[in-house]
């Protein structure tokens, strides 16, 4: 399926004298998972309200499914699932009766919604709590009952804004892996929003950085990482004295410098010049030196997001 | 509408037309919630004491002068006006003060409780449009409100009847309805306001001392506040043309206030010997013959209030609907 289904073009919003979404065009093509990258208040929600018609655009136009949310937004909303930035629920009501509700105001036939709501239940793994009371849930617990509520009419297009923020870490490997399957089992094209890219990047097809109200880089995630400039830098770990280590990467040309880790001993930080990194390690072992272990701590993806964002801090400062 | 859009099998909402209305959706989650919650026990805990308190006190006195009142008619919607030791009010008195507190502790958190709890834009982004969220809510709370209401006319008129033997006559119960839908409305615009404030101001706390604010502030002040304006306008009247008219423009000001509105009314309604809520002249009551009026004859009395009530009502629910059109998902 080529034609994308949520296709921005020109998409300006402006409260007052401020824009906070500068001509924006995005395409996302069917059943991809496309992730809208970037700090906090660089307009990300401001944009999902505006796909959601909760929002109207000051200028440009916006196309969810080959509509216009703004003029048909009920047709819209029928087929896009939300999961609001820090979604809440009715804390009086158990996390199924929450659904039960969401069911309710889709006009989901009585005869079907129960069977839809374990189903979706099942999908994030809360079938064990649903009848809980949603006040006590857990931060993550209310973001899977929020990913529940929107699967619930069966969209073709599922929304997430910052899916994974103030959540431990494993719940965030919970959450993206569902993220990932509901993609790739159901064939829903998902939407989402993150101001940390390291941990959704891995997900993502496509990510778009949106910096200050603009797009400052669009494309496959490994694209955009061929694109990144400067040193990689990498943890390595040998056992060996300082002065042996320093002797032998210093052979290697394209090694631009080493120095000890501050967190932890006999591990040296190491930044190479980008795609060399089996050169550092190769030299390591046929020196002799004992490697127990190579890490990259900056990602391609993140030295580009990092690039532009300190790029803009510097312009705004 | 739908016939140029990708249809992907079960994506397209097959119940389209089948299944209720948003606002109908709203509405009967909003009841229910409303009667499960803690504040609407507290709330019929409290309104019906003191309801069964007050009939009790005046059946009492009702029941003493009995004996010798054969030629009092309406005797039993005397049980909502008579006030009697030792509770100082009547029923009627009692909601006039009391009912606000209603229409407020179903509509102070309406729309931002919806916000603190993060659940606006959940709601907003099913496919229901943006109104019915907040007529669904008018909706629901006036229900509860009226069942309250009428639950508490009907406990009223039980007690009584218990207490004094008396079966109410059938115009007496058509007055008593007419009286409770007044109710409703005069409540139904205290559920606006509270509606409105709620839409306005951002945290539930704070829109609840601001409904509580205006209505004590009319409750207790308001009929001095209009009075002195009245008073301040008029100057001091030296004819009796000019008495007439301060009169007139007193009665006008103090009936701005929904609460004065309310009580005339009520008076009017359950009072069948109450021939006007005006400013009467010495030539008209002189050798009046006290009888009752019909119930059409009352109604006709307090109609323009019953018109106020109602606009002030929709004025407040308009405000309330056009902020809340307006404002931003997000905020």
């Amino acid at each position: 399926m080529p034609e994308p289904t949520i296709r921005t073009t020109g998409l300006t919003k402006t409260y007052f004298d401020r824009t906070v979404v500068n001509n924006l065009n995005l395409e996302v093509q069917a059943g991809e998972v496309f992730g809208l990258l970037g700090p906090n208040g660089a307009g990300k929600t401001t944009t999902i309200l505006m796909l959601l018609g909760l929002t109207e655009p000051s200028a440009g136009r916006v196309e969810v499914l080959g509509m216009d949310p703004a003029r048909h937004p009920l047709q819209v909303k029928a087929r896009v699932g939300y999961l609001p930035d820090a979604v809440g629920f009715y804390e009086g009501l158990s996390g199924r009766q929450n659904l039960r509700y969401t069911a309710r105001l889709n006009r989901i036939e009585s005869d079907e919604t129960e069977a839809r709501i374990e189903s979706v239940l099942a999908d994030v793994g809360l079938v064990e709590v649903a009848d809980r009371l949603a006040g006590v849930y857990s931060r993550g617990m209310r973001q899977r009952l929020g990913i529940a509520d929107a699967l619930l009419k069966k969209p073709g297009i599922l929304i997430l804004d910052e899916p994974t923020a103030s959540i431990d870490p494993e719940g965030v490997a919970e959450i993206l892996t569902l993220i990932r399957r509901l993609a790739d089992d159901q064939g829903v094209t998902i939407l989402l929003s993150s101001h940390l890219l390291h941990q959704v990047q891995a997900i993502c097809d496509r990510v778009a950085i949106f910096v200050a109200g603009n797009v400052v880089a669009q494309g496959r995630t490994h694209e955009l990482a061929a694109a990144g400039k400067g040193p990689e830098h990498l943890e390595v770990g040998v056992d060996a004295d300082a002065t042996s280590v320093r002797r032998v990467l210093g052979e290697v040309g394209s090694v631009v410098s080493v120095n000890p880790s501050r967190s932890q001993p006999r591990v040296w930080s190491v930044a190479v010049e980008r795609g060399r990194t089996s050169e550092v390690v190769a030299k390591l072992v046929t020196a002799g030196l004992p490697v127990w272990m190579v890490k990259r701590t900056s990602d391609e993806l993140d030295e580009v997001y990092r690039q532009y964002f300190h790029e803009t801090e510097a312009k705004v400062s | 509408m739908s016939g140029d859009m990708p249809s992907k099998g079960n994506t397209v909402p097959s119940t389209r037309s089948r299944g209720r209305a948003g606002w109908q959706v709203v509405a009967s989650k909003e009841f229910a919630d409303h009667l499960l919650s803690a504040r609407f026990t507290a709330l019929i805990a409290i309104l019906g004491l003191a309801a069964a308190g007050a009939v009790f006190a005046a059946s009492g006195a009702i029941r003493s002068v009995a004996p010798v009142a054969t030629g009092i008619s309406a005797l039993f919607l005397k049980l909502y006006t008579v006030a009697e030791d030792p509770i100082p009010f009547a029923l009627l008195t009692f909601i006039g003060f009391l009912g606000p507190l209603l229409g407020i502790m179903f509509g102070f958190d309406a729309v931002n409780g919806e916000r603190s709890q993060g659940t606006l834009p959940r709601l907003l982004a099913q496919p229901i449009h943006r109104d019915e969220v907040i007529n669904g809510k008018f909706v629901g709370g006036l229900s509860v409100i009226s069942i309250m209401l009428f639950a508490l006319t009907v406990l009223v008129a039980g007690i009584g009847m218990f207490r004094l033997g008396l079966v109410p006559q059938p115009t007496e119960i058509a007055r008593l309805l007419v009286w409770v839908v007044v109710s409703i409305v005069y409540v139904g615009f205290w559920l606006a306001l509270a509606t409105l404030i709620s839409v306005i101001v951002r945290r539930a706390a704070t829109s609840a001392i601001v409904t509580v604010a205006i209505w004590l502030g009319l409750a207790l002040f308001g009929s001095f506040v209009f009075r002195a304006i009245a008073s301040f306008i008029s100057g001091t009247p030296n004819t009796g043309a000019e008495e007439l008219a301060a009169a007139k423009l007193e009665l006008f000001l103090t009936q701005l206030s929904p609460i004065t509105l309310y009580e005339q009314a009520s008076t009017a309604l359950l009072d069948p010997e109450v021939r006007s809520v005006g400013v009467l002249t010495f030539e008209q009551i002189d050798r009046a013959i006290v009888s009752n009026l019909t119930l059409s004859q009352s109604m006709l009395i307090v109609w323009p209030h019953v018109v106020a009530l109602v606009a002030f009502t929709v004025i407040c629910f308009a405000a309330a609907y056009i902020s809340f059109m307006r404002q931003e998902v997000r905020a």
